[in-house]
């Protein structure tokens, strides 16, 4: 097909070297080549959508927890409810939204708060509630107020469990966010669906892509980790 | 005052319109979808499930199944469909490994922790009576392990359910076959799709809760209320 004729339309890659048109396993220099004008930017913007999503889902969500935490014994239903949200499959929801808010961010956002707010309620309320009755006790034996007992005692107990929601909810953002790509040309999807589109999948751009958007997940995950291990050195390992 | 302010709730009935007129194709899809879904559950099953059950019962390799659960929760389901299509080529093979492959997380780690955690008293109790490492397994390992096995299991298959409409873009079918194809069935149709797997999600997470709470024996089903897991991995 190729060099006979005029030049084949589908797929582009421009000028690329054997490796590109032959469509070997990896290709370093079609990653050099495309760093600048394809994976940076869709890095920026996974880092961009997901720190959007999370910020405002963590600031919901404890916010929420907060309240919810005044009023004990709550917290049961709100679980099953926020797993039975949690089930809404992402490709789902994106297209439910796009009547209301268009091929836009704000669907986007939308979205991914969703599952953040979902993930991190539970978890929240389930650390705030998870200090023991004694402590409580000891708590206002020493004459602490509501307020002094929720900053100085609870919030600190409840870090672990927290900053574990959190972990969750970066790192299944991370991963949702590449979906976005079914509507929007941005984040570390994109390169991936476009691959996709193609009849003939170009290698590199799925493996680079792929492997930006993991590593991404893998160096947040172990940076609260490691934010744990500062902030509340006394929790044990735990799988979640 | 956009085109979207006046159109959203039209399309929604229109797509519930085109649920009601093709509601035998819809259902052949969601047919398709499970089909993927259960053998991708399937060949996690026999794999992780064993894994899991044995090093809980060793008290072994607790990392591995760590492990498991932060790479698994950190593949993207669009990334895994993608790379195995590049490596098996596109159609049900490719679709079904990948799912399988984000199920293994979930179902390795859960297998792990429900019998790794089992009260070591009731253990040791066992091994006092006598039984041998397979009997205590058997008899009480398990039976107490089984909540979490099952919230395993339910973690993975909504999982795997709700990631399959994404198969569809490497050929997987299923419902996902019209969300992807606008240009064919136009928006109701993509909606119309999208509330069906919608509902075919919650049926299966609300259905294994189900099965969940049948199975589990009384004494145990105690301790089971008190966790709802919610963790799917990358959807």
């Amino acid at each position: 097909m190729r060099g006979s004729g005029p030049p084949v339309v589908i797929p582009n890659f421009g000028q690329g070297s054997a490796c590109v048109r032959g469509d070997h396993t990896f290709c370093w220099g079609w990653v050099k080549d495309h760093w600048h004008d394809t994976l940076s930017p869709a890095l920026v913007q996974h880092i961009e959508l997901t720190a959007i999503a999370v910020g405002i889902g963590f600031a919901l969500a404890f916010a929420l927890a907060l309240a919810a935490h005044r009023q004990r014994r709550i917290e049961h239903p709100v679980g099953i409810v926020a797993a039975l949200l949690y089930t809404i499959p992402s490709l789902a929801l994106f297209q439910i939204l796009v009547p209301f808010t268009g091929l836009t961010w704000t669907t986007v956002e939308i979205a991914l708060v969703s599952y953040t707010l979902v993930i991190l309620f539970p978890n929240i309320v389930a650390g705030l509630q998870s200090v023991p009755p004694d402590v409580l006790e000891a708590a206002r034996g020493m004459g602490l107020t509501r307020l002094q007992t929720l900053l100085r005692v609870e919030l600190p107990l409840a870090v672990p469990a927290i900053i574990g929601g959190l972990r969750v909810a970066v790192v299944s953002t991370i991963s949702i966010a590449t979906i976005a790509a079914f509507l929007l040309p941005d984040g570390l999807g994109y390169p991936i669906f476009l691959a996709l589109k193609d009849p003939t999948p170009f290698k590199t751009e799925i493996y680079s892509a792929g492997l930006l958007a993991v590593a991404l997940a893998l160096v947040c995950d172990a940076t609260l980790l490691m934010l744990r291990r500062t902030l509340a050195p006394w929790a044990k390992r735990r799988l979640a | 005052m956009t085109l979207a302010d006046t159109a959203n709730l039209h399309t929604f009935v229109e797509a519930f319109r085109f649920i009601g007129n093709n509601f035998d194709f819809l259902l052949t899809k969601a047919g398709q979808q499970l089909e993927l879904s259960g053998a991708a559950v399937g060949i996690a099953l026999v794999i992780s499930l064993p894994l899991g059950v044995v090093l809980g019962h060793l008290h072994r390799g607790s990392g591995l199944a760590i492990g498991a659960s932060i790479v698994g929760r950190a593949l993207p389901s669009l990334v895994l469909i993608a790379a195995f299509l590049t490596l098996l080529g596109i159609g049900f093979v490719n679709n079904m490994v990948a799912l399988a492959v984000l199920a293994t997380g979930p179902i390795l780690t859960n297998s792990f922790d429900a019998v790794d955690r089992v009260d070591p008293d009731a253990v040791d109790a066992a091994r006092g009576m006598g039984m041998t490492g397979t009997q205590i397994l058997r008899n009480i390992e398990l039976p107490l392990a089984l909540p979490l096995l099952f919230t395993g299991l339910r973690i993975a298959a909504v999982t795997v359910v709700a990631t399959a409409p994404i198969a569809a873009i490497a050929g997987g079918g299923g419902l996902g076959d019209v969300i992807v194809n606008q240009a064919s069935y136009r928006l109701a149709g993509v909606l119309g799709a999208s509330i069906c797997v919608m509902i075919l999600s919650a049926a299966v997470f609300l259905g294994l809760l189900g099965l969940q709470a049948a199975v589990t024996p009384a004494g145990v089903r105690r301790h089971t209320s008190e966790e709802v897991t919610l963790e799917r991995s990358s959807t």
